[in-house]
């Protein structure tokens, strides 16, 4: 199990929080909270070591731009594939964005 | 069902744990007790490097059910397979307290629990078995008020000590597809050796320890099509019951004479045990 941690820029407060997936073989659980405007923090919690750069690489695709709003992420995950991942983050945005409650 | 059924149904089954309590739940009245938020994970799996989940695997939700206060308490069984480990047994049984507690505060409370775990998480061992009694106590002082609704779904089913659990709610609804079991088939075979149980053998599995045959044989109340409008609206039912007169636990005994005619010489089939359930508990 590996702890990672990444920081990028971000837009306004997220909208709200929310929690999207299940810590389930080949699966992940994405925990969204709002932050303060400008920077989002990532933390993951993984099963699989030594995915740091792949881990990097996917976040900097989602977050890069440093448009999406601002939030405290948490992930744990159990050894889901990079598009997964993806679709997660993706859904816990819509989520909130739609105004869903845990 | 046919296709075009299969096709169009609201699957119950393909729900997580916190989607079928929202389900169950009137619309807008799902609100969420010591959620992902409260971050009450298991402390004992970290240290044995297993990731842990926010909620520990069990959704506690409160809210109105057919107008009725309800407390539903979800199991997720793709979470460590719904193990039950220290942190998800005392969010079930506290709930089930406190439901306790409304009731006898003279606010009627009711309580479904959604079953779809293996039995204790063994990597938190005692802790889980004995948050596992306190879930039973719980269940045995609540169902005095209110009924204590069971629900196992599948496709994990209900094993261990869960299924003691199961035995001791007032009614108990499967699907098809749900198991419910002491001991799970791989258990058996590894103990008791492939002649005795065979645990590759699925037809066997289903028809001594699946849905259809656990309502046959008294087990469960109901045994309903993986549907999620239909799944709440047979527990709306059974609540619209009220208390039963006697509990299935309370036949405990009716239920040891049916044993104690098992014929031991031969592999029971599914028949078998109908017969057998059928003559002692009618």
């Amino acid at each position: 199990m590996e702890s990672l941690e990444y920081e990028f820029a971000a837009g306004q407060p997220a909208p709200g929080r929310t929690v999207s997936g299940v810590v389930s073989s080949g699966d992940l659980e994405v925990l969204l909270e709002p932050a303060a405007a400008g920077r989002t923090t990532v933390a993951v919690q993984t099963s699989v070591d030594g995915y740091g750069g792949t881990w990097k690489a996917l976040l900097e695709r989602v977050f890069g731009a440093g448009t999406l709003p601002a939030a405290r992420i948490e992930i744990n995950d159990n050894g889901a594939t990079p598009g997964v991942v993806r679709m997660r983050i993706e859904q816990a945005y819509e989520q909130v964005n739609n105004g869903a409650k845990p | 069902m046919n296709i075009e059924n299969l096709l169009t149904r609201d699957s119950f089954i393909e729900r997580g744990a916190r989607s079928r309590a929202q389900a169950l739940l009137d619309p807008g009245t799902f609100r969420e007790l010591a959620g992902p938020f409260a971050r009450l994970h298991s402390p004992w799996l970290a240290m044995q490097k297993l990731v842990t989940q926010a909620d520990d695997g069990v959704v506690v939700a409160k809210g109105m059910l057919a107008g009725r206060r309800t407390v539903v308490l979800a199991i997720e069984g793709a979470f460590q397979g719904g193990s039950m480990g220290e942190i998800g047994a005392a969010k079930i049984a506290g709930a089930l307290e406190l439901a306790a507690r409304d009731n006898e505060r003279g606010i009627p409370t009711q309580a479904v629990i959604v079953f779809e775990t293996g039995g204790v998480r063994l990597q938190e061992a005692n802790l889980g078995l004995a948050g596992i009694a306190e879930i039973q106590s719980a269940i045995v002082d609540l169902r005095r008020h209110r009924p204590v609704i069971g629900v196992s779904a599948g496709t994990v089913g209900c094993y261990g000590g869960m299924s003691i659990a199961a035995g001791l709610c007032s009614y108990f609804v499967m699907t098809r597809e749900a198991r419910l079991g002491l001991n799970g088939p791989q258990v058996i075979e590894q103990e008791a050796g492939v002649a005795e149980f065979d645990a590759r053998q699925r037809s066997l599995i289903w028809g001594l320890t699946g849905g259809a045959q656990r309502t046959a044989t008294h087990l469960a109340d109901a045994c309903v099509d993986d549907d999620t409008a239909a799944i709440r609206a047979t527990v709306i039912d059974l609540f619209a019951r009220g208390v039963p007169a006697t509990h299935r636990s309370d036949r405990a005994g009716d239920f040891l004479a049916c044993l104690g005619r098992v014929d031991t010489t031969r592999q029971a089939t599914a028949q078998d045990v109908r017969d057998l359930y059928s003559k002692g508990l009618a």
